[in-house]
């Protein structure tokens, strides 16, 4: 296969960046796109060219360290797949693909396609655990979890915070993000003490990093390669609508977890 | 060097019990005036820093990845091993211990294993109360499936996502310490050096992968969770930006390495289909528990599978091993597996695989419940083959997955430099020769949360600090070290790329150091890695600047440093002329092919000291001794 790329190429965080068009043949249908990146940045390292920079790791579909938007959709064409695991196949010889990192200002975007997602840890430390330290666990089977509620907390917890919700979303929002730990703890016997809290403390981080709002476009979901499920954000919404009703329980730490 | 294990007196099931009244504590006002850096954030990394700033130690942490979330433990599939008995078929601490010793082919240390053993049941609970969503039955309690190496059902699974589940409970453990504020985290920083300040490692020197800024920062102690050095092979089922730099400057700086040359070869992976191809996937052991894996009988029998009828199959795991079947160890499993790709028997366009059939459970439990135990797997694998194996058989074959050595440790998990700890898969740790499935995350948790936290109060408590500053002359020394090799890597300016090398070495190791060793072929390996090593260093090219976001430069660091791990590899493989567990010296085995061990003379961990550049290093000794377990042949049959 031939295939015609342009790459955004920016230096770092600081200069403007660009689309740069490359001419890539020889492209087998059986690679990765990632694997189509290697070699081309194989050849520009060759003609003495800068590589360009990717964000990778696991490259089986699972680290959610990937993530690039091509030809506008978050991820590539194939639903519920991340780059490392969309193949070539999808594409057909002679294809013109645009290729850019997520657009969100909550991710700024460090060289070529890498960004800065540490925005989705922060919402995380702000209230996305069980305050369970080590040792203090009673044993596993005391309590028992309806399989019914362990699968669903299990749906929402297959999350692999690679931030294409928030690429696919017009308004940037991580509201998926959020909504799949808050919903995940929500199901748990275990999650319960912390409920109100968790949700207000996630959502005012949220809020804090310069994500946007949730409008219901469902983008993040359709763009989402574990198809995290809209349905987490109604819990959330109806739990942050519980804590917004809970005045006496006021959350002692105050936002700015990073 | 004197290697002393400091195994605690007494009954093997009282050894840890009597440890942890033995160790000395600090006072938990005291706690928090010491300070602790940890490298990595995999399950050992994140639930280590995450429980030591729990107790009120200030801990700093450190990861290559833009988030500690992406540590390759998340990549886990199969299931953590615990010794709960659950299932009430016959499963206790003892027989876990029992399995992993007579797993590793009696190569590891019985009393970690016994304490490996019985922490595993406080993981189990752990992560249950941190809400890690393990699979449940109907009636709400959990449920276990088998793996391979053990006749009972012990396993604990989330899914095929078992790695993603605890890693996340331990990265979000981490993370509620960073918004506490008792650990700071660096993410996108890579280690790139030990400081040692009077024998005792005090500090570390990183680049900040961003900026490319070295910078030095100094602790009381420091543990490394900085997993395996499997890339050494290139393709691996590792993730691509694993590497064994930290362990290996460790090394460089008098921790010794032990047994290097024990690597795991998983027998279930997507087999090879391409010399662009950067990784391969693994396809969890799980799959043995439903799949059946066959060859057909004969060579030059090229039809598809559904067209070989059932007595034209050899089901060979089936058949050698009828008492264990397809759920046999994974270094015997992947032996058997080369035996029949080299008999010609192997299946696929390259002729290098095996079938993995679902066919039979499908008939037998409905494609549903298949598709609930394993449909992520399934996926993957249709993604990566373009191939549905609901109605076509998977086609696997052995990959290197896992480093049972690693840096050698004492029963405190402290290495030969004091005060360098090492947890998880970098150390050497308690799988032995072979590692047995679901024993990995099991390994990690009760390192970071159960062993480190109590050891390293110890030693803190037992040592006197001298306080330091950046501008220690030994600290200043480290950075230009590391500076001098930054620019000359960035200096050699060559014709070709780090990726290049990287292909080529791991060609050698597979070849001479993989799933089967020979005298000759070792000692061919060894003339021609320091070969390639020399050109590296004449010829790679690295291109853009020391001071930016560089990944040319980040990853010619890391192929640097496997250039001489895989020497080592392949030296110790040379030196241990025994076959056990996954490494099998052809001169060393049975006409059927299984292992023959030596323990008249090599019933022990070797330990490797560096010596010096160019010198041949130091091969210590540390016996083990077998009191609990019988040493025994390993039979699976």
């Amino acid at each position: 296969m031939k295939l015609t790329l342009h790459i955004w190429r920016q230096q770092n965080a600081k200069s403007k960046g660009r689309f740069v068009k490359y001419d890539l043949d020889d492209v087998s249908p059986d690679m990765s796109f990632l694997e189509m990146l290697d070699v081309l940045n194989e050849k520009l390292i060759a003609e003495g060219q800068e590589p360009v920079a990717f964000d990778h790791d696991c490259r089986e579909g699972i680290c959610g360290t990937c993530g690039v938007v091509v030809s506008g959709r978050a991820h590539g064409p194939r639903d519920r797949t991340t780059m490392c695991q969309l193949h070539m196949r999808e594409f057909k010889d002679g294809d013109t693909l645009w290729i850019e990192p997520w657009r969100a200002k909550a991710f700024p975007v460090l060289r070529d396609l890498i960004v800065d997602r540490s925005a989705l840890d922060r919402i995380i430390a702000a209230g996305g655990f069980i305050g369970a330290p080590t040792g203090s666990a009673p044993d596993a089977n005391a309590i028992p979890i309806p399989k019914e509620d362990a699968d669903l907390a299990m749906d929402a917890a297959a999350c692999i915070g690679c931030g294409a919700c928030v690429a696919a979303c017009p308004n940037a929002s991580a509201m998926l993000f959020t909504a799949a730990k808050v919903s995940q703890f929500a199901k748990l016997p275990q999650g319960q003490p912390e409920r109100y809290r968790r949700v207000k403390a996630m959502v005012r981080q949220m809020d804090f990093e310069g994500f946007g709002n949730c409008t219901n476009h469902g983008e993040c979901s359709a763009a989402c390669p574990k198809a995290i499920s809209l349905d987490h954000i109604a819990q959330l919404n109806r739990d942050y609508l519980r804590s917004s009703l809970r005045a006496d329980r006021r959350i002692v730490s105050e936002v700015g977890a990073g | 060097m004197e290697l002393n294990a400091k195994i605690p007196d007494g009954p093997i099931e009282k050894k840890w019990e009597k440890h942890r009244f033995d160790m000395k504590l600090v006072n938990p006002a005291n706690k928090r005036k010491y300070s602790v850096i940890v490298v990595g954030s995999g399950l050992a990394g994140a639930s280590g820093a995450a429980s030591m700033a729990e107790l009120g130690y200030n801990v700093k942490c450190f990861c290559y990845q833009d988030s500690p979330r992406r540590a390759h433990s998340i990549a886990a599939q199969g299931g953590i091993n615990a010794a709960k008995n659950y299932q009430n078929d016959g499963d206790s601490v003892y027989r876990l211990f029992y399995d992993t010793v007579k797993g590793g082919d009696f190569r590891s240390r019985e009393a970690n294993v016994h304490r490996l053993a019985e922490l595993s049941v406080n993981i189990i609970d752990q992560c249950v109360a941190q809400g890690v969503p393990f699979a449940r039955e109907y009636g709400g309690l959990l449920a276990n499936r088998s793996f391979g190496g053990a006749q009972v059902s012990r396993t604990f699974y989330a899914r095929g996502q078992t790695g993603q589940q605890l890693l996340l409970g331990a990265y979000q453990a981490l993370e509620r310490q960073i918004g506490l504020g008792k650990v700071e985290m660096y993410p996108r920083h890579e280690m790139l050096e030990p400081i040692l300040i009077d024998g005792r490692a005090r500090g570390i020197v990183v680049r900040d992968m961003v900026t490319g800024e070295l910078e030095t920062h100094l602790a009381d102690a420091v543990v490394l969770a900085t997993g395996g050095y499997g890339n050494v092979f290139f393709l691996a089922t590792y993730a691509k930006g694993c590497n064994g730099t930290a362990a290996w400057r460790s090394y460089k700086k008098g921790a010794c390495f032990a047994n290097p040359c024990f690597t795991q070869i998983h027998p279930t992976c997507i087999p090879v289909h391409g010399d662009y191809q950067s990784k391969l996937t693994l396809m969890s052991e799980s799959l043995r528990n439903d799949g059946r894996i066959w060859v057909p009988k004969r060579a030059d029998d090229k039809r598809p599978p559904g067209a070989i009828p059932e007595e034209d199959r050899d089901y060979y795991l089936e058949r050698i091993y009828p008492s264990f079947g397809n759920l046999a160890p994974r270094d015997v499993s992947s032996r058997a597996a080369k035996r029949v790709v080299d008999e010609g028997r192997g299946v696929g366009p390259t002729g290098v695989g095996v079938y993995l059939d679902f066919a039979d459970a499908i008939e037998r439990l409905g494609e549903d419940v298949i598709a609930e135990r394993y449909g992520n797997l399934f996926e993957m694998y249709e993604r990566i083959t373009d191939e549905d194996p609901y109605t076509v058989p998977m086609r696997i074959y052995p990959a290197t997955h896992y480093t049972m050595g690693g840096l050698w440790v004492d029963y405190n998990l402290e290495s030969t430099i004091p005060g360098l700890f090492v947890i998880g898969e970098a150390n050497f740790s308690d799988h032995g020769a072979n590692r047995l499935g679901a024993s990995a995350l099991m390994q990690g948790l009760a390192d970071g949360y159960f062993v480190i936290p109590y050891t390293i109060g110890d030693y803190l408590a037992r040592t006197k600090f001298e306080p330091l500053g950046a501008d220690h002359p030994e600290a200043v020394a480290t950075v230009a070290e590391v500076e001098g090799r930054v620019k000359r890597l960035l200096s050699v300016d060559g014709k070709r790329t780090p990726t290049s090398f990287h292909r080529e070495l791991g060609q050698i190791m597979w070849e001479y150091c993989g799933m089967a060793r020979t005298r000759e072929g070792l000692n061919e390996a060894l003339g021609k890695i320091p070969a390639l090593r020399e050109e590296f260093w004449e010829n790679v090219t690295v291109p853009g600047e020391a001071m930016e976001l560089n990944q040319s430069l980040e990853y010619a660091g890391r192929v640097a440093d496997f250039l001489e791990i895989g020497e080592l590899m392949c030296l110790d493989a040379l030196e241990r002329e025994e076959s056990c567990g996954a490494h099998l010296r052809e001169e060393y085995q049975t006409e059927d092919g299984e292992a023959v061990r030596d323990d008249e003379d090599y019933s022990h961990v070797a330990a490797w000291e560096y010596a010096g550049e160019g010198k041949k290093p130091i091969r210590n000794v540390e016996q083990l001794n077998f009191e609990y377990v019988e040493l025994a042949t390993r039979s699976y049959k």
